[in-house]
């Protein structure tokens, strides 16, 4: 490719990323606009938080208790390693309320949920229900997307605290029941040490944004997937690519805002 | 545009980049009246319901409705219109997640603040129309195509409608659901008083159903009239669509180098 071909190239694809953003922006301030609408009638919320939410509750429980289990081998190894082991509470807690349990818990939506979201809209959008609705005079992003989008942003944070109290239960089990730690100084040092507005609030504050991003990316996707079995697929595969490096992008640049100065 | 006009399109023409669906066509729809617009499939039947619908905004023309004009880009107005029209989708477009009687209600529930009594009756009321009162609390995936069809229009007349729009109402249904499907899409318009468009590719049934035929071919207006004067035309590409001849003004092969070319053999 000659300079002469590849520049107009690199413009035409620059341009394309820049409206595909431009477009998502706008996707987006669509949903929020329609957030109060969704607000209104609760109850379609309400039915959204138990599909996104409940039918989640056990791979999330499941996770949180395994990733608890091998935090608290981990951690016993290298704590006792200085004496520390008593620490072990603290470690584990620490560990899961500011990063694993938001993370792990967004990555994990994104494949559960997240995918569940793209695949049903954009078969609605296939089986032109979407189209339907607007026929109908019922407006599907205030019908169907918004409710679906406040139900993932309650959803996520109550996940997260699911997976890390379900973590710490776990470490618990490990450190306490089989190692054998006081069980005593496993608590205290965890209720002395954990802070919660500076190691609570964020991991809530993390989980809200991870809620927001992965929910509006399932949505988009397949508000915008290609109405044929193909499209779905592929929609749905992007969800969950552009959702879990989201999570990971986004975990860096508020993990760097909120606890880059330790008190 | 006579007064007794529902909908009127008017010079209209519209396409996809350079592709050309309608050309310069005009049409009008008289109220309480069924009226068939046939042609073969990919001729711009089913742009005309999104015109009317304001899904699309055409190139050049006007379409009104009710005398004004239907603008996809006040939404406003736009509401409004969508509310005095019934559309029946090509396979249903049934809410899969909600029950019949649910996707029934749909439309009552959305747009107005009836209790749920009211509602109730109502839905039942419009099941029992097109026959299908026993299934109301059947799910879509339940439903024979033609079944599903039924509830689409039970859904579609919910809230009475001015105007029902049927995309190719007939297509995959089995002869008894064929003769069921144009029979209600008659009765319904003479017991509602609404105007109906229906747009197919079924000559037989249409024939039947209609009080006027619009036939369209390469994005034009080829034919129209009562069935009788559309049957009686002697218009090749009228002739060739209701005899279902398959070669003549609409060409059999797609266009294309010669076949002596593509298989390399030269004379």
């Amino acid at each position: 490719m000659t300079a002469t071909e590849f520049l107009p190239t690199l413009g035409r694809r620059a341009l394309e990323v820049l409206r595909g953003l431009g477009h998502s922006a706008f996707f987006f301030v669509e949903l929020v606009k329609n957030v109060p609408a969704a607000l209104g009638r609760p109850h379609l919320t309400a039915a959204q938080v138990h599909a996104i939410g409940n039918y989640s509750l056990v791979i999330i429980a499941a996770s949180g208790l395994a990733v608890g289990f091998v935090l608290a081998l981990q951690g016993y190894y290298t704590l006792s390693r200085y004496g520390a082991a008593e620490s072990l509470g603290l470690l584990v807690a620490l560990s899961l309320v500011r990063e694993l349990g938001p993370v792990v818990t967004g990555l994990l939506y994104a494949g559960r949920a997240g995918t569940s979201l793209t695949a049903e809209i954009g078969l609605m959008k296939a089986g032109e229900q979407l189209a339907a609705m607007e026929m109908m005079a019922v407006d599907p992003k205030s019908r169907v997307l918004a409710p679906r989008f406040v139900a993932g942003v309650i959803a996520m944070p109550l996940l997260a605290a699911i997976f890390s109290a379900v973590g710490i239960l776990g470490g618990y089990v490990v450190g306490v029941q089989m190692i054998g730690i006081d069980p005593g100084a496993f608590w205290s040092q965890m209720q002395s040490g954990v802070d919660v507005w500076d190691d609570v609030g964020n991991g809530i504050i993390k989980s809200v944004v991870f809620g927001i991003a992965c929910t509006f990316v399932a949505l988009y996707q397949g508000y915008e997937a290609q109405a044929t079995p193909e499209g779905v697929a592929q929609a749905t595969t992007r969800t969950v690519v552009i959702s879990s490096l989201a999570v990971l992008g986004l975990d860096f640049v508020l993990t760097a805002l909120m606890f880059s100065t330790p008190g | 545009m006579t007064n007794d006009a529902l909908v009127a399109i008017d010079h209209v023409t519209f396409g996809y980049d350079q592709r050309v669906i309608l050309s310069d066509v005009s049409m009008v729809f008289p109220r309480g009246r069924v009226i068939a617009i046939m042609g073969g499939s990919g001729c711009g039947k089913t742009t005309l319901l999104r015109l009317i619908g304001g899904v699309l905004t055409p190139q050049r023309g006007t379409v009104t409705f009710d005398g004004a004009p239907v603008d996809p880009r006040n939404g406003e107005s736009l509401f409004a219109l969508r509310r005095r029209l019934g559309m029946l989708f090509q396979f249903g477009a049934l809410f899969t997640d909600l029950t019949v009687f649910d996707n029934v209600a749909f439309p009552l529930r959305e747009h107005t603040r009836l209790p749920e009594e009211m509602i109730r009756d109502l839905v039942l009321m419009k099941l029992n129309a097109v026959g299908l009162r026993g299934a109301a609390q059947l799910k879509p995936a339940d439903l024979s195509g033609g079944m599903a069809r039924r509830v689409a229009l039970a859904r579609a007349i919910a809230l009475d409608p001015d105007l029902i729009m049927y995309d190719e109402p007939f297509a995959g249904l089995d002869p008894i659901s064929l003769g069921v499907a144009a029979n209600l899409i008659r009765r319904l318009n003479d017991a509602t008083g609404a105007t109906s468009l229906v747009v197919s590719h079924d000559v037989h049934e249409c024939f039947l159903i209609s009080d006027y035929v619009y036939v369209i071919s390469g994005g034009r207006i080829v034919g129209h009239g009562t069935p009788a004067e559309v049957q009686a035309s002697d218009d090749p590409e009228v002739r060739q669509f209701i005899l279902g001849e398959p070669d003549g003004p609409v060409k059999f092969h797609y266009p294309a180098r010669t076949y002596a070319e593509d298989l390399g053999l030269r004379a």
